[in-house]
């Protein structure tokens, strides 16, 4: 059995041998970074055919991020909203969010290949912080680029990825802008120069080849447990609808990963600010061609969110693949929009969401309203993090 | 043969070290006649940055001179379009991103953009975010367009892909120092004597080295082993600190100066 059977069923497949997927993806990438990335690609089909590596892999998911995360079945909420949502709580893995699973395998992906030190991006930090928990666990050390703006709306994690003995970089860009655009372009540029010992830990389902598919088979765990979960709880096996947040895409790849082959409409929202599939045009970013916000001078545009983890011009590759053969519906929400259903679900369920993941949620609460939802449908949302590191960006939104 | 190639072999031929200055064009008002003060002062290409908000390859220096050209409204088809004017007796060869290369022309794709580089003139164009393997209409159109399209050799890539590149480039092959982005260094790596020999090794076309050439002993040195050098941040960052034209133009001319002493 090839590699690609093991790893992949369904309609996401592995890309095609140039990292595509459709007309998406590839390795747009100087010279200097493709050995590296090369390897990368190498050392990951390697690993993840090897019974030592995933056993070490799953060993950790278990006993340090503390997976299987539960399914929560929302009473509350359900009755507020006339529809019956159900939860998969990535709030409740290590570090707070769903970006420890890829971070994991990635690290010890550093290790098998010799790596001293990891390299991130990060957005909302929990990427960052994520990182620098794998660095400490696995003695490695960690560098993360992190936009200035973010910085300052993000403080208390990076107080946390200081505390956790990485060193964070704050990133402004010659214009002045500092987001999760910028940082990436830091973290690139830190690659180039120090490829030979770091190993770049991307965050997102982005990147060149073999990025965007090696992060969606690190989340994919998200969608097989939600799948074996709901088959367990529904009397229908499936949920009408599986519903996730979208920055780069990892959590909505991994969600999606579990139910593609199933009936479950899948639906990805973005912040409406970063909506790159519906405001993008076709580019090439951060070494991988999908959709950009971008001006008709061929400028990359930065995106405008609340919720720092979706300040993304882009989206992963393979997710413009999935819009363009319908087989997963994108839309956008407000900051506004989300920051009233974060308080809702907060209010009843006892459950306080980060800013990116209650988009995916102000998605589900608008069109149970509108009966875009059928009521009585059963709906599950990747929660894909917990909120408190946006206590303070709650709170000035809210006065 | 390209014009580019024709023109940097002859010039080779003569036993001259080649000299390719950089300028982020829209840098400063005045930048066309950087342009042409620096091929009076002894250029045999001049290489001619485009503006693009992401320059993933590019160091602090040619990211501030890309932010400046952008502030002053510099936009990449406009800026081309101030090409056509000139009238010079060297190359002119465009750097931009694999972003500005797809999109310039939305609904014809890399192949409007290199059209457009012919139509005002220009003989040469670097991409660096497009390798090899993202590369062959790219070479396709721009063979069709005859601008030279010029790939970059890293000293980490392995022999049998540098052959290769060295195969698919034209015009020259691009040199990488160094494992780094561009910038001023106080050496010159050790990467880059190596590398330069190694491609002199695989292929006729001549061999410039470019990235972090900040001096002109950095240049005489790279010119024991490349046929010339391409220097960017040195130039740019007089600029992005205020200095004049005429002053970059006379730092062109010191760089021609020191390798005309070398290569005859
Ligand atoms: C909690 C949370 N959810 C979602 C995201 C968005 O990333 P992705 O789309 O890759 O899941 C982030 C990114 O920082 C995040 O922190």
């Amino acid at each position: 059995m090839s590699v690609e059977e093991v790893v992949s069923t369904g309609a996401m497949r592995a890309p095609d041998a140039a990292g595509r997927f459709g007309r998406f993806g590839g390795r747009y990438l100087p010279e200097a970074l493709m050995p590296a990335v090369q390897a990368v690609e190498a050392a990951f089909r390697e690993a993840w055919a090897d019974a030592a590596f995933m056993t070490e892999y799953r060993r950790l998911l278990a006993t340090y991020v503390g997976r299987p995360t539960p399914l929560t079945e929302c009473a509350r909420l359900s009755e507020a909203l006339g529809v019956r949502v159900l939860l998969k709580r990535e709030d409740l893995a290590h570090t707070g969010s769903h970006k420890i699973n890829n971070v994991l395998g990635q690290a010890l992906l550093a290790k098998r290949m010799g790596k001293r030190k990891l390299i991130a991006e990060t957005g909302a930090g929990q990427h960052g912080v994520a990182t620098a928990t794998a660095a400490a666990l696995l003695d490695l050390s960690c560098t993360v680029y992190m936009g200035q703006t973010d910085v300052r709306r993000q403080e208390m994690n990076v107080f946390r990825m200081d505390l956790l003995g990485a060193e964070v970089v704050p990133v402004t860009s010659a214009n002045g802008i500092g987001t999760l655009k910028e940082a990436t372009n830091a973290a690139l540029r830190a690659w180039v120069n120090e490829t030979e010992d770091a190993h770049y830990c991307v965050g997102s389902v982005m990147g060149p080849h073999p990025y965007p598919w090696m992060v969606r088979e690190f989340q994919r765990v998200i969608g097989e447990e939600a799948r074996a979960q709901c088959a367990d709880r529904l009397s229908t096996a499936v949920p009408d609808v599986v519903v996730a947040c979208i920055g780069g895409g990892s959590n909505a790849a991994g969600t999606f990963a579990g139910f593609v082959d199933t009936p479950a409409r899948l639906v990805g929202v973005e912040a409406a600010g970063g909506s790159a599939v519906e405001k993008g045009k076709l580019g090439v970013l951060h070494g991988f061609m999908s959709h950009f916000l971008q001006d008709d001078d061929s400028q990359i545009l930065e995106a405008e969110s609340i919720s720092a983890g979706l300040d993304y011009p882009g989206i992963g590759p393979e997710h413009v693949h999935l819009a363009e053969t319908g087989r997963v519906q994108y839309t956008s929400v407000t900051d506004d929009q989300a920051v009233r259903a974060l308080t809702l679900v907060t209010r009843t369920e006892g459950i306080l969401p980060a800013l990116e993941s209650a988009h995916a949620l102000a998605w589900v609460v608008d069109a149970a309203a509108t009966g875009e939802l059928a009521a009585g449908s059963t709906v599950l949302v990747t929660l894909s993090g917990r909120g408190d590191k946006d206590i303070q960006q709650i709170r000035e939104h809210l006065r | 043969m390209t014009v580019l190639e024709h023109h940097l072999r002859t010039a080779r031929a003569d036993g001259r070290r080649l000299l390719i200055p950089y300028v982020m064009a829209g840098v400063v008002p005045d930048w066309l006649d950087l342009v042409r003060g620096a091929a009076e002062a002894g250029a045999d290409a001049v290489e001619i940055g485009l503006p693009f908000s992401d320059p993933m390859l590019d160091g602090p220096t040619v990211q501030q001179a890309a932010a400046l050209a952008t502030r002053r409204g510099g936009r990449p088809r406009p800026l081309l379009d101030e090409l056509a004017g000139l009238d010079l007796d060297v190359p002119l060869v465009v750097m931009t991103y694999a972003n500005v290369a797809l999109t310039l022309t939305p609904s014809h794709g890399v192949g409007g953009f290199l059209d457009h580089l012919a139509a005002v003139g220009v003989q040469g164009v670097i991409v660096p975010d497009l390798p090899l393997e993202e590369s062959s209409e790219y070479l396709a159109r721009a063979a069709e367009a005859s601008v030279a399209a010029v790939l970059l050799a890293a000293p980490a890539c392995g022999d049998d892909r540098c052959r290769e590149i060295a195969r698919a480039s034209s015009g020259f092959v691009y040199c990488m120092s160094s494992m780094r982005t561009t910038g001023e260094r106080n050496a010159l790596a050790t990467t880059a004597r190596e590398n330069a020999r190694r491609l002199k090794g695989m292929t006729e076309l001549p061999v410039v080295t470019g990235f972090g050439i900040s001096t002109v002993e950095h240049a005489v040195e790279a010119c024991v082993d490349a046929d010339g050098v391409v220097v960017g941040s040195a130039f740019m960052r007089m600029l992005v600190d205020g200095a004049p034209v005429a002053e970059v133009v006379d730092a062109v001319a010191a760089f021609r100066r020191a390798l005309s002493s070398v290569g005859g």
